[in-house]
């Protein structure tokens, strides 16, 4: 018995996993760390920042179902039985699995949300008459009785309200206990729950017979690619960071500790950096990296993987860009440290200067590279936007909130207005980078010792 | 002070040649001239001659850095680096491949983006300033928390949804402005406002709660409890006191925006069709224009550098103990 798929693990999925691990052993690590416990648990009991943090939880959760690849086994082929197992060109996910029916079922171009008719008038098969079409999916249950449709949607709506109470206190069943006490942080825990179970319940229900968000120029379902483009902004948030932190660590506290020509080097390397307009580095970059990829076709087996290799150049590209600031922040740091009594005693005792380093500077940092990543995470998903409107972004093919953005402002002009696609792009975005900047300023709070005294 | 100067802009060598090394590592090493001129060209078109020509025709068909074949001084003045990145510093950028001069073009296309950015520079730094002491009057209050939420919800919406949303609004529903446009003269107001508008209002809820920060450690301080227990009203205690002390920490923060001012027109411009250097460099990254990327690359920086060094010279303005050696 050959299995149904067969697993693909790209480089960008490799990475994320190898990230959620060391976040996990870092949170694991950190529980003992006395002075990281207490921060933590400052942000634990914090409302906002609990309810921002469950918001993210679900992003995260969505992102990691996108990121689990496999290739579909095809149907045999009659008289090739004998060849063996043939799998797919095409690269899916545990996601695209869940949402088959949104991903499958597109229609020949826009239709608004919960829309039954396509958006703009054709000439109807077998008539001279022009008229709207009926969708391929959308509606298409109701038959003629299109008289049904206000109560179908209402029908469906009220369906999916009370399944996604039911899911909701099913899911918090095993806590009632905890949550009688009175305690803020969980209430908003589990308010927050309630609000994303009963919106995800409305939409699963309506999303089994209408286009819930419509559908964009070449009829694929808005919903489906709004939930797609979770995976791009946490990847170009997440993994410019495993560019940013080693050389803005490393690069930081050599400069600040060693000082001298070292620090001189490091300094001209930073302002030459930051003297460079941030975009246009990028730009540069990113238009080199597209002939690179272009003079070598033969790197890359699947459109998917290419695309995936655009994605990881350009985390690579603004990590190179953006390591400048919190080196410098560190470097300061580690010049007030050295000075302090602690490190002159490690190196009374006959220390090295890697021991000291590591062992003294560096967890005495660790707070503000804490506050830093979580800074930059949602400056980071608003850039991606903004870049692949540049036209220097991800590649045209991943499906992006940018990408999205950029297809989407072709139909402005257009009346009435084409409004849902960027309504849905902006919506997602603004709620993933809300929760961000919500949970980020948490975190400052907690870990900065300037606001904790 | 005038040495001061001296020594700061010789300063700026060193980094203006490390940022053309930057450059040209970027657009000559990493790949030749034959690689770009092949994906200039496209696929089919691409016949040795035809690379020759597109080298020819740009200057690239010199050696990168050392000319073996010519005599003397020619041989490091007859390659790609000291033509196309060391010309830089005479302001000499050579021709885009529309064949227009470069320069020429630069400096043409300078006004128009000074009078979206320069506007909405001052208005956006007089507005989050005004919030910011506004939230601060009433610290710890309901409209200061309300305030702050206010300012992390803004901060949190994409740069280009306020755009988007601002034309939409304003020129295509209410029709009060034309959507894009530019004309020369006084009649250009028409086509700034909107523009100048949505950038003050993008910029302000990060640089609102970014002041209040900023006045809020201030108003912490020592002296701040000592003008208060002279008997100075509260307005008169922020405004004199806590404003001026806080300039310092405010300079050096408005620097940090001037980059990031020239990214924000980058959209603007090419949104409201305004003929400026956020366009020039938008429509250059698009059509693959090398030349004008690179020039644009360096321009940046020159300015990134005089800001840093204007920045300086502001701290000997805003604070008489600071001075310039």
């Amino acid at each position: 018995m050959t299995p149904d798929f067969q697993p693909v693990l790209l480089w960008s999925d490799a990475l994320l996993f190898a990230l959620l691990a060391a976040g996990a052993g870092f949170a694991w690590w950190s529980r003992r760390q006395v002075q990281l416990a207490v921060a933590w648990a400052r942000v634990g009991r914090n409302p906002l920042a609990m309810a921002a943090a469950t918001l993210l939880a679900f992003f995260v959760l969505v992102g990691t179902l996108d990121s689990l690849h496999y290739r579909p086994r095809l149907p045999p082929v009659p008289g090739q039985a004998a060849a063996g197992t043939q799998y797919a060109v095409e690269v899916l996910s545990a996601l695209d699995a869940l949402l088959a029916p949104l991903r499958e079922n597109s229609e020949k171009t826009y239709s608004a949300p919960l829309a039954t008719h396509l958006f703009a008038k054709e000439t109807l098969p077998g008539s001279t008459l022009r008229d709207f079409p009926r969708l391929h999916w959308g509606g298409q249950h109701l038959g003629e009785r299109l008289a049904a449709y206000d109560g179908d949607i209402a029908r469906r709506a009220l369906l999916g309200l009370t399944g996604g109470l039911l899911a909701w206190a099913l899911a918090l069943l095993p806590w009632r206990k905890k949550l009688g006490a009175g305690n803020a942080a969980k209430k908003a825990v589990a308010l927050t729950l309630l609000t994303v179970f009963l919106l995800a319940g409305v939409a699963f229900a309506l999303g089994q017979g209408y286009h819930v968000l419509g559908t964009d120029k070449v009829g694929q379902d808005v919903l489906y690619l709004s939930l797609k483009s979770i995976r791009t902004g946490l990847l170009i948030g997440t993994l410019t960071t495993l560019v940013t932190l080693p050389l803005a660590v490393l690069f930081g506290i050599l400069a600040g500790y060693l000082g001298g020509w070292v620090d001189d080097v490091i300094q001209y390397l930073y302002t030459t950096l930051n003297s460079i307009p941030g975009v246009l580095l990028i730009a540069a970059a990113v238009l080199m990296m597209q002939v690179v990829i272009d003079a070598h076709p033969g790197w890359f087996a699947t459109t998917a993987e290419r695309a995936d290799a655009r994605l990881l150049a350009l985390c690579l590209i603004l990590g190179m860009t953006s390591w400048t600031g919190l080196a410098r922040l560190l470097r300061g740091e580690t010049l007030k440290l050295r000075e302090l009594e602690f490190v002159q005693a490690a190196r009374a005792f006959g220390a090295g200067h890697g021991t000291i380093m590591r062992r003294h500077i560096l967890p005495n940092l660790l707070h503000l590279v804490v506050i830093a990543l979580v800074m930059d995470f949602s400056g980071l998903v608003l850039a991606e936007a903004v870049l692949s409107y540049v036209g220097v972004g991800v590649d045209p093919t991943t499906i992006s909130f940018g990408t999205m953005i950029n297809a989407a402002r072709m139909e402005l002009a257009r009346e009435p207005m084409v409004w849902w696609s960027l309504v849905a792009a902006f919506g997602f975005m603004f709620v993933l980078v809300l929760a961000a900047n919500l949970f980020a300023d948490a975190v400052r709070e907690a870990f900065d010792p300037r606001t904790s005294s | 002070m005038f040495a001061y100067l001296v020594r700061r802009l010789l300063y700026a060598l060193p980094i203006l040649l490390g940022v053309n090394l930057l450059t040209f590592a970027l657009f000559f090493v990493v790949n030749t001239p034959d690689d770009m001129a092949r994906m200039q060209l496209g696929v089919k078109r691409v016949t040795p001659e035809a690379i020759q020509k597109w080298k020819a025709e740009r200057g690239y068909d010199q050696p990168l850095v050392w000319n073996a074949a010519a005599e003397g001084i020619g041989q490091a003045t007859q390659t790609i680096f000291f033509n196309k990145s060391m010309r830089m510093f005479v302001g000499e950028f050579g021709r885009a491949d529309d064949g227009r001069d470069i320069a020429r073009e630069i400096a043409r296309r300078a006004g128009p983006s000074l009078a979206i950015a320069l506007p909405t520079f001052v208005l956006g730094l007089g507005a989050a300033l005004a919030f910011a002491l506004l939230l601060v009057f009433f610290r710890a209050t309901a409209l200061d928390l309300g305030g702050v939420i206010l300012c992390v919800a803004m901060m949190s919406i994409s740069g280009l949804f306020y755009i988007i949303g601002g034309q939409w609004l304003v020129a295509k529903v209410w029709h009060w402005v034309p959507i894009s446009g530019y004309a020369p003269g006084l009649t250009a107001a028409k086509f700034l406002v909107l523009p100048v508008l949505i950038g003050v209002i993008a910029g302000l809820g990060a640089s609102t709660r970014w002041y209040r920060t900023i006045f809020l450690e201030e108003i912490g301080r020592d002296y701040v409890r000592t003008a208060r227990a002279k008997g100075l009203a509260e307005s008169v205690v922020l405004f004199r006191h806590v404003l001026r002390n806080a300039l310092i920490p405010i300079l050096t923060g408005v620097v940090v925006v001037i980059p990031t001012l020239f990214m924000g027109s980058l959209l603007t411009e090419s949104f409201f069709g305004i003929p400026g250097l956020g366009s020039y460099t938008i429509e250059a990254i698009n059509a693959q224009d090398f030349a004008v990327v690179r020039a644009m690359v360096f321009i940046g920086s020159v300015l990134y550098i005089l800001g840093l060094v204007a920045t300086d010279v502001s701290y000997t303005l805003a604070d008489p103990r600071v001075r310039l050696q």
